[in-house]
């Protein structure tokens, strides 16, 4: 096979990979600071892709120019669950707080169904079928777009967490959460902050995911598990790693079809995961518990 | 308002209100539909679909079948049937259970279910329970080899199907006095795509065919992104794709022909997909070209006439198509069994279903008349093709209304 089409599949797999990265970004900072697993966060990505959705089929909106008002939708959501509904499970047992997520989960992927249908729907931009000719690579314009912004989208939210005083104290409560309280930090209001903004990253996956597939509501579990899958062998609670894991899954499973059977490209991410947990339990960037 | 006038109302209280509204949705929601009004108990038919899910286009296109039945069926002065739909959710083990379900409220003839996978589900259960099931659509050899009784089959199996597409491959190559010299067969991984798989082994061979397969490869019928196995193809040098695919995979595998920038001389597809209308209007222009080597239906039969009328009356704009041509037909089977049966026993609509013998129909072929394995073993196939939003059928020459395409025109050459 000629060298430019594993090019061409690697670069693929890299974009949609920095895409599967923002999404499980999102599942990183929740876990990394307010140290619960959101088992809904499947189902949030589809809720934004929904929304892009609707913005286009009434207003032709493009999902891109959307970006940030859905992720500002998604944080709002994030926040007000954050406040409302986890926050008094946050010193109750894991089994808890497993159960209320994956209520919440099976609440939106139902309510989607009666808001939505089951019929897949998708977004037709007009560069739906644009691509970009780099010598013998071609490249996917939609990918590179929803790559580019990803890629901007992750920059944003690494740079509020190192320059800013909210992110600073973020960072604060998920090193030290007693310190926290004893110099008098809002934690409460800064779990609900790092929730939304969790909640804000998957919005934004989202409304870039909506011009790469097809979104159904059933769609959310999958997700929820390919963030999983990610996180884990990125490392839990690693920005970087979430990213990185991203990338390494989504350039997996393109090559790992392309060299083997397409049907069965998924089996060549579980292996990764799978190798990940083997020989690096705590992750790629992920910090050893000792 | 007299005294008598007030009590009568004060009786309707809000709770006694409330109460005779859930009755009536419950009533409402489990009294079964009738497409016909006609005297006598109507033939309770449970139609399995996958309504929703990834074949759920696919599913709700074979229900407006079911929808342009009733008229028909009654100026045939067949009895009515009381359709009671059932959703497969594209699910095997959901297909099981609407089955057992269907059955359960009453349903004493079973119709469906497009998919090979959730028919072979179906049929076990429509077997075990002694409840008929005729089959519109599904090409799995398998579901009439195991000796049913209950089960009969009016569609072509993998290996029919495969036969007739080869035939009308040669046919077109011939005339257009050039061919492939090598494909790519792309097919789904289920039940139905194996069977095409396997089949297209041991039939091949018998047609001395002008191309060799280059490679073969399978995907995952629920795919969402098919960039991969594009390139793969792609990248094989091949001229042509050979293709068993669904409706959602058609539309991705199109969309990345044209984003990395091939276009193969001909899309040539032995199964569903590229001819739905969904297909033809999401992808417009793109659209067109592929040839699609279907089960169908022969335009000079008067019922053909009566079903293309039918449809452009209640759906304007949509083509005539497989999906509702075999639902078609399974409703009129039921009918027409049900008349000569005079009763809706299960076994004594089996057997008025074994001795069907109907020339007045839609699909090519003589009729309709099943074996002793409970398969419609004389239907043929045909060649058609995309044109300008419309399908032509450009082979078998008997039937055929144009004359086919070849080479497919470049994707960026279209405007």
């Amino acid at each position: 096979m000629p060298a430019e089409v594993y090019l061409n599949v690697a670069v693929s797999g890299l974009l949609t990979g920095l895409v599967y990265g923002l999404m499980a970004l999102g599942l990183s900072v929740i876990f990394g600071v307010v140290r619960v697993v959101n088992f809904a966060h499947g189902e949030m990505m589809t809720i934004a892709m929904y929304i892009a959705v609707a913005a286009f089929s009434a207003y032709r909106l493009d999902p891109l120019v959307l970006l940030v008002p859905i992720a500002a939708v998604l944080f709002a959501l994030g926040y007000v669950m954050q406040r409302g509904l986890i926050n008094p499970f946050i010193n109750r047992p894991e089994h808890s707080q497993f159960m209320l997520l994956v209520a919440i989960a099976l609440i939106m992927v139902n309510g989607l169904l009666i808001i939505f249908g089951p019929d897949a729907q998708s977004v037709q931009t007009r560069y739906a079928f644009d691509s970009f000719a780099l010598g013998p690579l071609i490249v996917d314009a939609t990918k590179a777009y929803a790559g580019a912004a990803a890629v901007v989208v992750a920059a944003a939210l690494f740079a509020f967490f190192r320059f800013t005083l909210a992110g600073k104290a973020i960072r604060a409560c998920a090193d030290n959460y007693l310190g926290a309280l004893v110099v008098g930090l809002d934690v409460k209001r800064l779990y609900a902050l790092t929730f939304g903004l969790g909640a804000a990253c998957v919005g934004a996956a989202g409304a870039m995911m909506v011009l790469l597939i097809d979104v159904t509501p059933p769609l959310g579990p999958a997700y929820t598990l390919l963030a999983f899958v990610i996180v884990i062998t990125g490392g839990l609670g690693s920005m970087a790693g979430a990213l990185l894991g991203g990338v390494l899954i989504g350039m997996t499973e393109a090559l790992g079809g392309l060299l083997f059977t397409p049907s069965a490209k998924s089996m060549f991410a579980f292996g990764l995961l799978v190798l990940v947990l083997l020989f690096r339990p705590q992750g790629i960037l992920g910090k050893s518990p000792s | 308002m007299t005294d008598k006038s007030r009590r009568s109302s004060a009786r309707l209280t809000r709770r006694s209100f409330a109460a005779g509204a859930g009755a009536a949705g419950i009533l409402a929601g489990t009294t079964p539909f009738h497409i016909g009004r006609a005297q006598g108990a109507a033939l309770k038919v449970g139609v399995l679909l996958p309504r929703s899910g990834v074949q759920a286009g696919i599913g709700q296109d074979c229900q407006r079948g079911v929808e342009i039945a009733a008229g028909i069926l009654k100026d045939l002065k067949l009895p009515d049937l009381a359709i009671m739909n059932g959703d497969t959710e594209s699910n095997v083990e959901v297909s099981r259970a609407r089955a057992e379900r269907l059955i359960s409220e009453g349903a004493q003839l079973l119709v469906g279910a497009f998919d090979s996978g959730q028919t072979t589900a179906i049929a076990q259960v429509a077997e075990q329970k002694g409840i008929p099931l005729v089959i519109n659509i599904a090409a799995a050899p398998p579901i009439t080899e195991q000796g049913y009784k209950f089960v009969f089959r009016n569609f072509p199996t993998a290996p029919m199907i495969l036969g007739d597409a080869f035939a009308n491959q040669k046919e077109i190559f011939d005339a257009a006095g050039s061919a492939p010299k090598s494909v790519v067969f792309m097919h789904v991984n289920d039940t139905f795509g194996t069977a095409m798989k396997n089949g297209i082994g041991a039939v091949m061979p018998k047609f001395n065919l002008s191309f060799n397969i280059a490679e073969t490869i399978a995907y995952d019928p629920a795919a969402r992104d098919l960039s991969v196995e594009v390139a793969k193809a792609k990248a094989t040098g091949a001229d042509a794709l050979l293709m068993v695919s669904r409706l959602n995979d058609a539309m991705l595998i199109t969309r990345e022909l044209v984003k990395q920038r091939w276009t193969p001389t001909a899309v040539l597809s032995m199964g569903p997909g590229w001819y739905e209308d969904q297909y033809l209007k999401t992808l417009a222009k793109l659209a067109d070209g592929p040839m699609s080597f279907v089960p169908w239906y022969d335009p000079n039969k008067a019922m053909s006439k009566q079903l293309e009328a039918a449809l452009a009356k209640a759906h304007p704009g949509i083509n005539l198509n497989t999906n509702h041509i075999y639902t078609f037909e399974a409703l009129l089977i039921a009918a027409d069994a049900y008349k000569r049966a005079g009763s809706a026993d299960p076994k004594a609509l089996a057997d008025a279903i074994r001795a069907t013998d109907i020339t007045n129909n839609v699909s090519i072929g003589p009729g309709i008349k099943f074996d002793a394995k409970g398969q419609n073993a004389t239907l043929k196939n045909a060649a058609i093709q995309n044109r300008g939003g419309k399908l032509v059928t450009v082979a078998p020459k008997s039937a055929a209304t144009a004359k086919a395409e070849f080479p497919m025109l470049a994707y960026d050459k279209r405007g």
